[in-house]
């Protein structure tokens, strides 16, 4: 008989040698850098152009992500409907994507369609002409995605508790509105995009299963210095204006059921000594299924089908983030809990039992982050838009590895304090 | 191509092992044959709560997933209309602690109390967050009642209603548990950097020993054809009018169903899809338009909804799609644009296999529809649909007695 009570041996975290794969550098003949991971087990392949077009380079709201949807629905030579069958056609995905830094187009293909594709994409990057009709039901159509949306607790949460934190004129608390949606023109849609989406602010990156001749079609399509001159996007810095009022009850629906409940706090950027342990802090908080958070508020009293923490990926600030949506009338005893675990962080070191936990937890899931190509592009890329390289992400695991409970509680103590903390109910 | 090995163990279990040397990961995928179908209809939401007392602890294991995490790993599952699944990915180094894990709560649960106590408040949560505290959160629930009378996929996953989930009791969920989560009724599939004979070795370790339990004979109320339309109107606090059509398909095994899914594609897969481009574009009736189905076993329900552009009339609206419907009835589709939603199968299936976990589920999903080879041709029973077989299919799937619509209007 086996004994079922005496867990089968297990490999530690700490001995895990995770190895970041590295990526083979090209440069088009107009100077775009293009980063290759190539895997040769499947036929996929995925190939991404980023661009600093994100909402912190425009001057009127929502023009970035407006340029960056309306770049796909028209160009000098094909409509929008055109285009969508054309890639559609080879059973390509081609998203696009508006974040607050930097933009995307992200082509998803079979490796044997690659050479028809990419005529495509190029058209949507070079050739965008903004109709106005595309516009209008574009505005259109995101006023009542909004007008949905503008009744879940949980959305309105989301927009003002980054207004706390940054301030609703930074772009990181900026808000979607009808006025916005309103305002738009092509002319400013054309002058944005015109201003940002050229080749001397582009970056390629591809993984997958690549065609020999990928260079030289990328340089067919995207190597000419004939796109949107050569001027390189500054990155200004913009002031952060966070709220002085510190707490918030909204109703926005007298008859909800639920209340969405946040808890947020400023924190220092990724370059700061401290991110990388706060990652780690968080994640023994309310970062996993184990957490303080989700131990105590789901599984010991069943307030919520589930609460986490989280700590923004923001380039020039961070912020820790709780958020859950709980039962209407325990919204205010979670607040209390989320205080209460806070509050036991500082007073108490971690177990070390806990610790090691967490420690096994995160490089496992490191390990499984990293598998396959398209997973390891993306790690590449978030280090080289932030200008970073793998010592980075080398530090970091060391960080996870070896992290005493002293520090964690000594970062608890700085971080975790009830009264720097923005706290918000949406019912 | 997706290969694997297979074997059975002495008490029935279905064991599934796919190799793959080029991930540092292991999966392991546990597949019980029931879902909320198989409930008793005063008694549904059942399955599902059940998923979340999986991880109460089980007989000899009292947390399930400290030890998990202390391993390196990660899991979940889900509970759909037809089946339950578990699965748990970690470093394939640590393999046999999901053996370990797995075969203990199949084993037998421990049957907490208070367990039982906290997951009812949590799926209530659950039920609130996802169904009632949503816009249009109820429309489901009052789609599957109107489209069905007597077949079990009248009921959600999630339950009909709060006191089903509340009125729960222990004994019920032992007897569930002793019903529907033996080896006979369950598919276990490893995948990732394993190899066969180690997970023979494995498996006859942790799980042999199990007792089989009995065949679950699934016993379901057939749906009888649905003989006239059904409408209901809903007016609720919502901004926008929304309409939402049904119509009954085909068994996930039917030829037929492939037809079905390509149709939905036809009118609705990407941006140069039929009703995105007349209705949304074109037209401007409608901000959003969707035509999808479920993927159902059993014969399950293709859907379309969308939501009005504000001004417009619901019968305007309506009229409009079914023009849409009528044009697929009457007029065969170009080749090119039946070659276009192959292609999108294609590529979808192939991007669905580059995930290890995604292999996995799957191939444990094609066992439980009949045979895990199932999954290497599924792409050929696409390529089998002609434009014709499209045409006729949309006659029957569209015709006004296979209907059920609601009306789902703003109010205040």
């Amino acid at each position: 008989m086996i004994n079922r009570k005496k867990a089968p041996a297990i490999k530690d975290a700490v001995d895990f040698d995770i190895v970041l794969k590295p990526y083979e550098q090209f440069k088009l003949d107009n100077g775009i850098p293009v980063y290759v991971v190539r895997s040769e087990e499947q036929e996929t392949l995925q190939l991404e152009l980023v661009f600093p077009a994100g909402s912190w380079y425009e001057t009127e709201n929502l023009v970035a992500s407006a340029a960056n949807f309306l770049m796909k629905n028209g160009s000098s030579k094909h409509s929008a409907l055109q285009i969508n069958e054309m890639a559609e056609y080879y059973g390509a995905y081609l998203n696009r994507n508006c974040f607050h830094e930097n933009a995307t187009y992200t082509l998803h293909c079979l490796t044997k369609h690659t050479a028809e594709l990419l005529p495509i994409l190029q058209e949507v990057i070079l050739d965008p002409v903004f109709p106005e009709e595309e516009l209008a039901v574009f505005s259109q159509n995101m006023k009542q995605k909004l007008a949905v949306n503008l009744q879940k607790c949980e959305f309105v949460a989301n927009r003002h508790i980054d207004k706390y934190l940054f301030g609703e004129f930074h772009p990181y608390g900026r808000v979607s509105s009808m006025e916005a949606y309103d305002a738009l023109q092509t002319e400013s849609l054309k002058a944005f995009y015109q201003r940002h989406y050229n080749y001397a602010n582009c970056k390629i990156f591809i993984a997958g299963n690549l065609p020999e001749n990928i260079i030289p079609l990328l340089n067919q399509y995207f190597g000419s210095t004939n796109w949107n001159g050569d001027t390189v996007t500054l990155r200004p810095e913009l002031p952060i204006l966070p709220a002085e009022e510190k707490k918030y009850r909204i109703f926005n629906d007298e008859n909800g059921v639920q209340g969405a409940v946040r808890v947020a706090r400023p924190f220092p950027n990724r370059y700061h000594p401290d991110f990388p342990k706060m990652l780690v802090l968080n994640t023994i908080f309310g970062g996993y299924f184990g957490s303080r958070l989700m131990s105590n508020i789901r599984e010991e009293k069943g307030y919520t089908y589930g609460i986490h923490s989280q700590l923004y990926n923001f380039r020039q600030a961070s912020a820790i983030n709780v958020s859950t949506e709980a039962g209407r009338d325990v919204c205010e005893a979670t607040l209390v809990e989320v205080y209460k675990e806070m509050e036991r962080l500082q007073k108490e070191a971690v177990p070390e039992e806990e610790l090691s936990l967490v420690r096994n937890f995160m490089i496992g899931s490191i390990l499984g982050d990293l598998d396959g190509a398209f997973q390891v592009i993306q790690r590449w890329k978030n280090l080289i838009l932030n200008d970073l390289d793998e010592n980075y992400f080398y530090n970091n695991i060391r960080t996870i590895k070896t992290i005493t409970a002293a520090e964690l509680q000594q970062l608890a103590q700085q971080y975790y304090n009830k009264e720097d903390c923005y706290e918000l109910i949406v019912i | 191509m997706i290969h694997y090995n297979r074997f059975t163990l002495d008490n029935g279990l279905r064991v599934i092992v796919h190799e793959d040397a080029t991930t540092p990961m292991a999966v392991v995928n546990v597949m019980y044959d029931v879902g909320a179908r198989d409930e008793d209809p005063a008694q549904t939401g059942f399955a599902h709560l059940f998923e979340h007392l999986m991880f109460g602890g089980s007989v000899n294991i009292p947390e399930y997933d400290e030890p998990l995490q202390m391993a390196g790993g990660e899991n979940n599952a889900y509970t759909t209309n037809d089946l339950t699944n578990y699965y748990i990915e970690l470093p394939a180094e640590n393999l046999e602690t999901a053996f370990w894990l797995e075969s203990d709560r199949m084993l037998s649960l421990a049957f907490s109390e208070k367990s039982l106590e906290v997951q009812r408040k949590v799926v209530t949560e659950e039920f609130k967050e996802h169904y009632i505290n949503k816009p249009y959160g109820d429309v489901w629930h009052k789609m599957r009642e109107l489209a069905y009378s007597r077949h079990p996929y009248r009921w959600m996953t999630i339950g009909r209603e709060l006191a089903h989930i509340e009125q729960a009791k222990l004994e019920d969920v032992k007897s569930f548990f002793f019903r529907h989560y033996r080896p006979i009724n369950a598919i276990l599939v490893v995948a990732g950097k394993v190899t066969t004979a180690q997970v023979k070795t494995l498996a006859e370790k942790w799980f042999g020993d199990i007792p089989s339990g009995e065949k679950y004979v699934r016993n379901l109320p057939a749906e009888p054809q649905q003989q006239e339309a059904h409408l209901l109107e809903i007016k609720a606090k919502v901004p926008l009018d929304a309409l939402y059509k049904t119509y009954h398909i085909y068994p996930r095994k039917d030829q037929r169903y492939y037809t079905a899914d390509l149709l939905s594609d036809i009118l609705s897969g990407g941006g140069s899809s039929r009703l995105h481009q007349v209705l949304v574009k074109e037209k401007k009736l409608f901000s959003n338009i969707d035509c999808y189905h479920f993927g159902s076993l059993d014969a399950g329900l293709l859907a379309i909804d969308g939501k009005l552009v504000k001004g417009v009339k619901m019968k305007d609206a309506e009229k409009a799609v079914q023009e849409e419907l009528v044009k697929v009835q009457q007029e065969i589709i170009p080749e090119r644009e039946l070659q276009k939603v192959k292609n999108r199968v294609e590529s979808m299936l192939a991007f669905e296999d580059m995930g290890l976990l995604s292999r996995a589920n799957n191939l444990a999903f094609y066992e439980l529809l009949g045979d895990a080879s199932l999954m290497n041709s599924e792409f050929e029973n696409y390529e089998r649909v002609t434009a014709k077989d499209i045409q006729e299919e949309a006659r029957i799937i569209f015709s006004e007695k296979n209907s059920n619509t609601i009306h789902y209007y703003a109010g205040n």
